[in-house]
């Protein structure tokens, strides 16, 4: 990944404001994601840098969780990398149905469903010497024209009569007689 | 980063209204408030989210948490939100079915 940011924070709770914060503050650059969509992204981001730094916690590791941010032309693709001991996402257990009162019992869990949902794709690659999550946002094509057109949204209107006759009258006045 | 938890009493319901981004490092301050108020006999419960800026899953679990411990006693514990995109999270996880999520406090309380 050819990445524009990289972050590598302590695997500590009160730093995942801080990878929310540069993530969407990066994503929010672009006029092709909505604000709808950066938010999708934050909370994805949120989701995955708390699973890293769960997992370093259970694998009793100091190392940094790194987040990388690569800013493409149709997308932008997140990889969040941890040292923990790794998980295979495929056997993860299913929480019982919402009208199921045993579903009180579950607190947890809820993160990858909720990646999985927000983001327009998710590569899970794991193994015992760690996890990384590269999820992708796609972005819609803007029209180049209309893109143009908004760089020329003045907040004034230029009367362009108005201009010529000025001109022309002091053409006129500057003209030796 | 900034949490605000504030407890009224509105007709015998405990309101609490969450200011802020609930998360990993927050959400364990709305937990112990929510036990609190358990303990201090409070089972009729109104989280007020109007005023949170970000919640996650962590947040949604310290709630579901919060549900299961007042309906062990026999009360509730309801939501009032009604920002897009914190209801968001409640709905692509299904528990737009589990909690009762009001627009108001007046209507949360009395429910």
């Amino acid at each position: 990944m050819d990445s524009a940011i990289e972050l590598e924070i302590p695997a500590r709770p009160e730093y995942v404001a801080l990878a929310r914060l540069v993530v969407s503050s990066l994503a929010s650059t672009r006029r092709d994601l909505t604000d709808d969509r950066v938010d999708d992204l934050k909370v994805a981001v949120s989701e995955a840098c708390t699973n890293a730094i769960e997992a370093h916690h259970s694998a009793d590791s100091n190392d940094s969780v790194v987040i990388r941010c690569a800013e493409l032309d149709d997308r932008i693709e997140i990889e969040i990398e941890d040292r923990g001991r790794g998980f295979d996402p495929d056997t993860l257990p299913q929480h019982p149905p919402v009208t199921d009162p045993d579903r009180l019992n579950f607190e947890r869990g809820l993160g990858l469903p909720l990646i999985r949902t927000l983001v327009d794709d998710v590569l899970i690659d794991s193994s015992g010497n760690g996890t990384k999550v590269t999820m992708s946002m796609r972005c819609l094509a803007v029209d180049p024209r209309a893109a143009r057109d908004d760089d020329l949204d003045f907040d004034f209107e230029l009367d362009l009569d108005a201009v010529m006759e000025g001109s022309d009258r002091r053409g006129a006045e500057e003209l030796p007689s | 980063m900034e949490l605000d938890l504030d407890v009224t009493e509105q007709n015998g319901v405990a309101v609490l209204a969450v200011k802020g981004e609930v998360d990993v490092y927050t959400a364990p301050r709305l937990r112990e408030k929510l036990v609190e108020l358990v303990t201090q006999g409070k089972h009729r419960i109104v989280v007020n989210l109007e005023g949170v800026e970000f919640l996650d899953s962590t947040g949604l679990g310290v709630l579901v948490g919060g549900l299961k411990r007042v309906r062990s006693h026999n009360g509730d514990l309801s939501l009032v939100c009604t920002q897009h995109r914190i209801l968001k999270v409640f709905e692509i996880t299904g528990l737009t079915k589990v909690f009762s999520i009001h627009d108001t406090v007046d209507a949360a309380v009395a429910e």
